[in-house]
């Protein structure tokens, strides 16, 4: 069946929104993202489709990332007219119990996460909480109740969790396709470019950019125009893009057809790192299946706007995270960024006009464009609109990937989300921006999520990772441990980036090794001032931030290594007395 | 390339007909496929040869010192016959606070092997990867296609035990 109307979408919802909300049978939905299959849900989804095969009163099915990773693996289980529950740590041995216990009415509290009140996602507000007559069962806390979840609002995890990734229908179930269609028959391109622009999107993948000029730059050309997402999650922390893509790819699909209708491209491209395999198995099973309904390829919709996504994918290079080397890239060469004189939107790939954003960006297009742009900056600060996915990892209690209104606090997202660190240990600092980021101590933890406030501080937003320190982690080794990182990746060919980081690496090494000097201090930060203005591109430039950043808050940790030979957080080993030191991780 | 790969593909056997496969049928001959052609051919024969780089190269007609630049540029690739069993250990920032250096450490020691290099017998390659994105369940590290959180040092003896 070719979707040639809204009409056709609101057919498939009707007949999806059933097996969603009130199916005849019980329901089991295991959390399948890769998280969630490296702790064994794999073999749970095995374990009960072979216990039920031929019992029609059951359905397993997988689901995306349903958020609370320390947990994993999530399953949930609900019937019509019963509580939804979502239960902890299933592995193979626990599954059929655990489906036992929903089945009996037993609701063994120490297997249970928590109930649903609302399975509904943000865009549905069009249709009732099929759980509205169902009463909560007592003892058993409310998911939207609990810590983890209370902050956080789901515009693009809206999916993640509670549609089979491979479903096309269930997608659409969820008023998925819907603002595509919206677009396609309601709007001119000018239309809604606009109201990407009122709704102030940044981008989400670390500079910030304004989505909606981007997108005007792009479209004012009249040759060949690109539609390229950004899916080369190379920062070491991240893993918000893979959880989008393996929880929910059509949102990607669809915020991308939105630009493209908007630009007035015919070509997309995904360009997905390959150490994601599942992430690019979802986005080839979601391509194919979209465009058997016609909302890829030729005419579609019965129009004439005509659309196609090739996926393309990275072999290991974090500079390809940036854009022009990324478009190089995907033309089969070498990932080297160049300066950006011209800038890929009037001149990218192919050397045509190209409008690159990420994963995060395209999958918050679909709910601006049905719920509008004034309800989009009703969230959010002065220069920071709508939600940023978080990947909260590290020494915390509750690692996962948490969406959180902008303008949070780093302090709700660490202590009343994350629920502090673990083991009795101090908070000391938390690395966002990955690479090109900075570590903010507790003094500043009041600071609000904000594209300018972070930076402001020596940090950035950066693409979502966000990694909890405590106090037995070293800040030189940390410092050290990025620009061994960045050293490895450098694509080499401006001078500052490939020759100033070695020379910082070797310092930073000096000092966790005990050899450090006097001098040495300055010396990284004069060069980091260096690359700071001289390197090429974007990552050259922001990669001494992490050292920059390290010895401006704790550069009291800095002369201890130098003067007194001591790592006080215990972490370096050649500074660490083994008879007197007692090491703190 | 140095030695040890030429004498290697000097010995290895290439099935002409399946490279077309890959090349033709698969990736239409098309330069902008390099990368992932590069990509496929790993996949079949555990690295890239200098003999199937140079095929590649008349057949989609593009200079082999580019290719050689692309193979080389990018971390996956491997100019070198691998092991039998690839373990990847995750050296991502949340792994790395979470005691990562330490699983490493220890893979390193016990298989006697440091980062790129394969085992006598050939049981195992030991490499590391810049975050495999599983960041909740660090350390971790993936062994052929089977991902592992939670490690430590006593349980990644386990695990490695379990390949042949």
């Amino acid at each position: 069946m070719k979707i040639q109307s809204e009409k056709d979408l609101k057919y498939i919802r009707q007949e999806y929104a059933k097996t969603l909300y009130t199916p005849d049978v019980t329901k089991v939905n295991i959390g399948m993202a890769m998280c969630g299959i490296a702790n064994g849900a794999q073999a749970s989804f095995q374990k009960a489709s072979e216990a039920f095969s031929g019992d029609n009163g059951i359905s397993i099915n997988k689901t995306g990332c349903i958020g609370f990773c320390e947990v994993e693996p999530l399953v949930e289980i609900f019937e019509n007219g019963k509580p939804r529950v979502v239960y902890k740590y299933i592995t193979e041995d626990k599954i059929l119990d655990a489906i036992q216990d929903y089945r009996d009415g037993t609701f063994n509290k120490k297997w249970i996460v928590g109930q649903m009140r609302e399975p509904h996602s943000i865009l549905e507000d069009d249709i009732d909480n099929p759980l509205a007559n169902v009463p909560l069962l007592k003892g058993i806390p409310v998911f939207e109740n609990i810590p983890f979840y209370d902050r956080q609002v789901k515009i693009v995890t809206r999916n993640c969790g509670y549609i089979d990734p491979d479903s096309i229908e269930e997608y659409i179930a969820r008023r998925g396709y819907f603002a595509f269609f919206h677009a396609l028959n309601d709007l001119e391109p000018k239309q809604i470019i606009d109201i990407i622009k009122m709704s102030a999107l940044r981008g989400r993948g670390g500079g910030g950019f304004p989505a909606g000029i981007k997108w005007a730059s792009c479209a004012k050309h009249d040759s060949d125009r690109y539609v390229i997402c950004n899916a080369d999650e190379g920062n070491p922390g991240a893993y918000v893009d893979r959880s989008i893509i393996e929880g929910d790819p059509h949102s990607i699909l669809e915020g991308m057809l939105i630009a493209a209708l908007a630009i007035g491209s015919s070509q997309g491209f995904i360009y997905v790192r390959h150490e994601y395999p599942l992430s690019i198995k979802r986005l080839i099973t979601a391509i194919k299946a979209a465009e058997k309904y016609g909302l890829l390829g030729d005419n579609i919709g019965g129009s004439d706007f005509s659309f196609q996504i090739k996926i393309s994918t990275g072999a290991g290079a974090y500079v390809c995270g940036e854009s022009t080397a990324l478009m190089s890239s995907l033309e089969g060469k070498v990932g080297r960024p160049r300066a950006k004189y011209v800038h890929t939107v009037d001149k990218g790939f192919r050397d045509g006009p190209s409008n690159l954003n990420n994963v995060e960006t395209y999958a918050n297009v679909p709910a601006i464009l049905l719920k509008g742009a004034e309800w989009y900056t009703s969230l959010g600060t002065e220069h920071s609109k709508g939600t940023k996915l978080f990947s909260l990892v590290g020494n915390v209690t509750n690692s996962g990937l948490v969406e959180v209104p902008m303008g949070i606090s780093l302090r709700e997202i660490v202590f009343d989300i994350g629920e502090g660190v673990p083991g009795n240990k101090a908070f000391k600092a938390i690395q966002t921006g990955g690479p090109s980021g900075g570590c903010i101590p507790e003094k500043l933890l009041d600071l609000p999520v904000d594209y300018q406030k972070l930076t402001d501080v020596g940090s950035m937003m950066g693409a979502g990772g966000m990694v909890v320190l405590d106090e037995g982690v070293c800040m030189v080794d940390i410092a050290r441990y990025f620009i061994e990182f960045s050293k490895d990746e450098s694509c080499g060919q401006c001078n500052p980036c490939r020759e100033g980081i070695k020379q910082m690496l070797t310092i930073l090494t000096g000092i966790c090794e005990g050899t450090g000097k006097e001098g040495d201090i300055e010396l990284l930060e004069e060069l980091g001032s260096m690359l700071q203005k001289f390197c090429l591109c974007a990552l050259g430039t922001s990669v001494a931030n992490p050292v920059l950043a390290t010895i401006f808050y704790f550069r009291k940790e800095y002369e201890a290594h130098i003067r007194e030979k001591k790592c006080p957080a215990g972490f370096c080993k050649a500074l660490v007395n083994p008879k007197t030191d007692k090491p703190k991780n | 390339m140095d030695d040890a790969t030429s004498e290697q593909s000097g010995q290895e056997e290439i099935d002409y007909v399946e490279l077309d496969d890959i090349i033709e049928k698969e990736f239409g001959s098309d330069k902008e496929n390099l990368i992932m052609i590069l990509q496929a051919i790993q996949q079949r024969y555990n690295y890239l040869s200098e003999g199937a780089l140079n095929y590649l190269s008349e057949k989609i007609g593009v200079p082999i010192s580019q290719i050689y630049g692309v193979a080389t540029f990018y971390a996956t690739f491997k100019l070198k016959p691998r092991g039998r069993n690839i373990i990847s250990i995750c050296r991502g920032t949340a792994c790395h606070v979470r005691g990562g250096q330490r699983v490493f450490e220890k893979v390193e020691n016990d298989l006697n092997i440091s980062d790129g290099e394969t085992t006598a017998d050939n049981r195992f390659t030991f490499e590391t990867v810049r975050c495999i994105g599983g960041c909740s369940l660090g350390p971790m590290a993936k062994i052929n296609d089977d991902m592992y959180g939670r490690l430590s040092s006593d349980r990644i003896e386990k695990i490695l035990d379990q390949y042949e």
